[in-house]
């Protein structure tokens, strides 16, 4: 049961968004989100989601697997859309009680909607068109400048492909572990949820105890094959900037610079 | 040929500790070993469980440095600092576990993982990736998983891994411990090949006496000393001393031993079922 769990969200298809360079991607979901926050008006908005659905298209990935990522963030809408409904001072539109919807505050509301859903949308567009593997890759090499502040970017990408390599193996012997203990009598599945997490310590004890194991012995492994941290190391594919990549560059820039102008006019039926 | 691994009087101990992390005591694991491995032999360490055989393998991958005694690696001295990284590419290793040991998500990327850290450029890691994968005939998986191989498979991947940094000596520390039968074949095969066909000096750990047959030269190990030296046939000729350090000798041998025993004029150090066939027809028609 537990094997059924699919590791991060990639959607394998034959793309122009797929095969551009993950920095490219990185950079474009960065733009795209610190941009939706720039806007004065739905003019912005329209903008945005136009873009949006033009990659979308591009990517062939189809929309429900987007709409997915919306479900984990819904009741963070449903408490945003309520709060700037009610608390925004203006003119009231519908009066009840104490509480009272106002004109500002319904446009606040869809705008806070809109910005979250091209949000959540937006970066799963990521995630959804690269590979984990990949995704270290460019955080690897598109963080590289940040190791003159000192941050080890090649340990913390290398720590992130391990993990990813090992979890569908720890996810196996957690089963395995599980399988054992329930075969010996352990309950996992009845009681409340303090009976249930109290199940799980013989389960965590075992699987902790191997995994240090493991880690143990894949540093070994790694030392005796030479690994000594970034330094010197080549790269089997090492990224390389091609001619899409420089061009979806130049699309974000233009994109970003329009997009913020336009959302940032003067437009009075529009103004949020 | 020269030596390509030589240890002379190798002395390796552990610290005991209790809970508290008091010592309580030293295990000296290998005891005065001195030992010397020709270029392009396939040796075989037998031994086992706590025989010190383990340690002694870590030492030639320079993993453990020694408590007393020194330990070369085509010349180098392992105990030197600056000599550690040109050691372990010289002198690869394979572990036991195979899940604990393979580093990539994809079977060609782990077999790049030794040479990109060596710092070979991009060009020329593919070429060693598909050498070495097309040496332990798993070039067909190169795309796969590591997860989705079987442990047998997984272990060639391994030892292809190694064999893609350009080692001298590939050290199998119990390669086949974890496997099963089927599995244990192939992993023995691809070494052999390794040692035959590329000319790669191979060090096997084991406990399964069936895999040296075909060693030249064993090493038996008891309380991290070498009670036993020889050609497989002077080993396995010992059956009573084989029994006496804890070692299952062959099917095969056994019965050629009992039958020997039974008075019937065998001769010692019997390996194989086809060698033992022709014995006993001998005997017969005479």
């Amino acid at each position: 049961m537990l094997r059924d769990i699919t590791l991060g969200q990639y959607y394998q298809a034959q793309s122009p968004i797929h095969r551009l360079d993950p920095r490219v991607k990185l950079a474009g979901t960065l733009i795209y989100v610190i941009t939706l926050f720039f806007y004065k008006n739905f003019a912005g908005y329209a903008l945005a989601i136009l873009f949006l659905a033009l990659v979308i298209r591009l990517s062939k990935v189809p929309f429900k697997f987007m709409v997915r990522g919306m479900k984990s963030i819904l009741f963070l809408l449903m408490i945003t859309v309520l709060f700037s409904l009610f608390t925004t001072p203006g003119t009231p539109v519908v009066t009840f009680w104490k509480l009272k919807i106002t004109a500002e505050g319904t446009k606040v509301a869809v705008s806070m909607v809109l910005r979250l859903t091209l949000l959540v949308i937006g970066s799963s567009l990521m995630t959804l068109t690269t590979t984990p593997n990949n995704l270290t890759d460019g955080m690897e090499k598109g963080l590289g400048f940040s190791k003159v502040f000192k941050v080890p970017v090649h340990d913390i990408a290398m720590m992130m492909s391990i993990a990813l390599r090992f979890i569908p193996i720890l996810l196996e012997e957690t089963d395995k572990i599980m399988k054992a203990q329930m075969a010996r009598g352990a309950d996992f599945e009845s009681g409340n949820l303090i009976q249930r997490a109290k199940a799980m310590v013989p389960l965590l004890v075992p699987l902790f105890i191997s995994a240090f194991r493991r880690a143990n012995d894949l540093a070994m492994a790694m030392e005796a094959r030479c690994y000594r941290g970034g330094e010197g190391r080549t790269k089997m594919n090492p990224l390389k900037y091609k001619g899409r990549d420089y061009l979806g560059y130049l699309i974000l820039l233009l994109f970003m610079v329009i997009s913020i102008w336009v959302g940032r006019l003067e437009l009075p039926m529009l103004t949020i | 040929m020269g030596n390509i691994v030589r240890t002379d009087n190798l002395v390796h101990e552990y610290e005991r500790r209790d809970e508290e992390g008091n010592s309580i005591g030293v295990t000296t694991a290998v005891d005065h070993v001195s030992l010397d491995v020709k270029e392009g032999t396939f040796i075989a360490i037998l031994g086992h469980n706590g025989s010190g055989k383990s340690t002694l393998a870590k030492h030639i991958n320079a993993i453990l440095a020694p408590t007393d005694g020194t330990v070369w690696v085509d010349g180098l001295d392992t105990k030197q600092e600056e000599n550690l990284w040109e050691v372990r590419q010289r002198a690869g290793m394979v572990f036991q576990n195979p899940d604990n040991q393979i580093i990539g998500q994809v079977v060609e990327e782990d077999v790049g993982f030794g040479p990109e850290n060596m710092g070979v450029p991009t060009k020329e890691i593919w070429e060693r990736v598909e050498e070495s994968l097309k040496a332990v005939g798993m070039y067909e998986y190169r795309k796969h998983s590591p997860n989705k191989l079987s442990g047998g498979q997984k272990q060639r991947v391994s030892i292809a891994g190694v064999l893609a940094m350009h080692p001298k000596v590939i050290v199998l520390d119990e390669p086949t411990a974890m496997l099963d039968p089927g599995g244990r074949k192939e992993v023995i095969r691809a070494a052999r090949g390794l040692n035959q066909v590329e000319g790669v000096t191979v060090i096997l750990i084991t406990h399964y006496m069936e895999e040296i047959v075909h060693a030249d030269r064993v090493f038996v190990m008891d309380h991290g000393k070498v009670a036993m030296e020889g050609t497989p046939r002077e080993i396995f000729s010992q059956v009573e001393r084989l029994k006496e350090l804890r070692l299952a000798v062959p099917q095969v041998t056994l019965l050629a031993h009992e039958l020997k025993q039974a008075g019937i004029p065998l001769p010692d150090g019997i390996l194989t079922r086809k060698e033992l066939v022709e014995a006993i027809t001998a005997v017969s028609r005479e």
